[in-house]
């Protein structure tokens, strides 16, 4: 489990290793403040879709999974796409009206973003490499938290120097995104010395 | 509707507005799927046809949708369509799905095609909307291609999985480049294309965010 922690988060990041949501990466880091905003409702939403759709893979999609209603060889496992968007816009849209009942503040902070998480190629893709790498329930819980924490790190930690590289003197064509994606690349090969860390 | 805008809106966006060079979309999977040619073709092919047939759809319906709720009936069709395009990969190329792992299904949430649905084929009639998501879908094919031809050749030395340069495992003179093949290469391949693009197209460069003043300025009281 911790393994697993631990390889999601570094060896493993979803944004430098497997290139998830890299449109909001790039559009997103300009400012370190909003950075972390994003960073955190990214790793609420990653860490309840995860598992939320783990469930229903388990529970209505796989093969058999109907038997119990007298349909045993329904398979519905060609629906995974759009039942798992379903799910996502429904959860994102749940948590911002809670946010909105209960933590107006948290809202004001968070709320611009999570719309935005809706349609983002993290949260889907979280899901469905749980489901392609068969995790278990509670795999499928420790990696919807981590793999989200591993997207905000990197992204807080590529904010934090894009706001530095604002002041650098650099070449006209590589002005803004040109840039943006070298640092990319020099960040991921930072993260690529992580493979085979193992926590004792 | 003249002949001539509409060629424009299919010659446009593959190198004046490029989606992923200049409107900064799609970038997910144009970095995961290019370590070779071959599954770089296969993305290519799958979201031009997801991007030109879903541009038509919305389009031919965009009159009878309301605003508040588009967005779903825009991902509603997005998504049933790359079901059918998995379920054809997953038929008849079953080792190119595998390879391809869930970044078929990413195209629902690449950010080409619902931008160009949500930019273009809400306000434009079907004609316009099918060439705009044609031309969009092979401005992205372009530079996936240009990748997945950089990182195959240097990164093994092959074409489509025909060797090219002789390596030196089987007697040649060329030594892969392993890091081709790792995911910062495909990072630093873009940043030097858009380089090279905004430096023949001066008229893309950002405007940077922040000045040095010039001595001139700072001597004036």
């Amino acid at each position: 489990m911790i393994d697993l922690f631990q390889r999601s988060i570094f060896e493993q990041n979803l944004a430098l290793v497997y290139f998830l949501g890299m449109c909001t990466f790039l559009a997103i880091s300009r400012k370190l403040e909003t950075a972390i905003g994003l960073g955190l409702a990214l790793i609420v939403v990653q860490a309840i879709t995860v598992p939320a759709n783990h469930l229903i893979q388990v529970w209505l999609l796989n093969e058999g999974a109907w038997a119990w209603a007298g349909l045993p060889e329904v398979e519905l496992t060609f629906l995974r796409f759009i039942v798992f968007i379903g799910l996502i816009a429904a959860v994102v849209q749940i948590i911002e009206m809670v946010l909105d009942r209960h933590f107006p503040a948290l809202h004001g902070a968070l709320g611009i973003f999570l719309p935005l998480l809706a349609v983002q190629c993290v949260i889907l893709g979280g899901s469905l490499f749980m489901v392609e790498r068969r995790y278990d329930f509670a795999e499928s819980v420790v990696y919807g938290l981590s793999g989200g924490i591993g997207w905000a790190l990197a992204l807080v930690a590529f904010a934090a120097i894009r706001e530095r590289l604002a002041y650098a003197d650099m070449p006209a064509g590589l002005q803004g995104l040109g840039s943006a994606f070298i640092v990319t690349g020099l960040m991921s090969m930072g993260f690529s010395a992580f493979v085979g860390v193992r926590l004792p | 509707m003249t002949a001539q805008a509409n060629l424009r809106h299919l010659v446009a966006p593959i190198l004046d507005a490029n989606p992923i060079t200049l409107q900064i979309l799609g970038i997910c999977s144009a970095l995961a799927v290019t370590t070779s040619l071959a599954t770089s073709l296969t993305m290519s092919v799958a979201l031009t046809v997801v991007l030109a047939s879903s541009s038509t759809l919305i389009s031919l319906i965009r009159n009878h949708v309301a605003s508040s709720i588009r967005l779903i009936v825009q991902i509603t069709i997005i998504a049933s369509l790359v079901i059918v395009t998995d379920q054809i990969l997953k038929a008849y190329a079953y080792e190119m799905s595998q390879r391809l792992s869930i970044f078929v299904g990413l195209i629902i949430t690449n950010c080409v095609v619902l931008g160009r649905a949500e930019g273009f084929a809400m306000r434009n009639p079907p004609l316009p909307s099918f060439l705009d998501g044609l031309g969009n879908g092979l401005g992205y094919s372009l530079i996936l291609m240009i990748v997945g031809f950089i990182r195959e050749l240097f990164g093994t030395g092959a074409l489509f999985g025909w060797p090219l340069l002789a390596t030196v495992a089987q007697g040649g003179w060329f030594q892969p480049l392993g890091l081709m093949l790792l995911a910062p290469s495909a990072f630093f391949i873009i940043g030097f294309l858009i380089w090279t693009i905004r430096t023949l197209k001066p008229e893309q460069v950002e405007e940077p965010e922040f000045r040095v003043p010039s001595s001139g300025a700072r001597a004036a009281p």
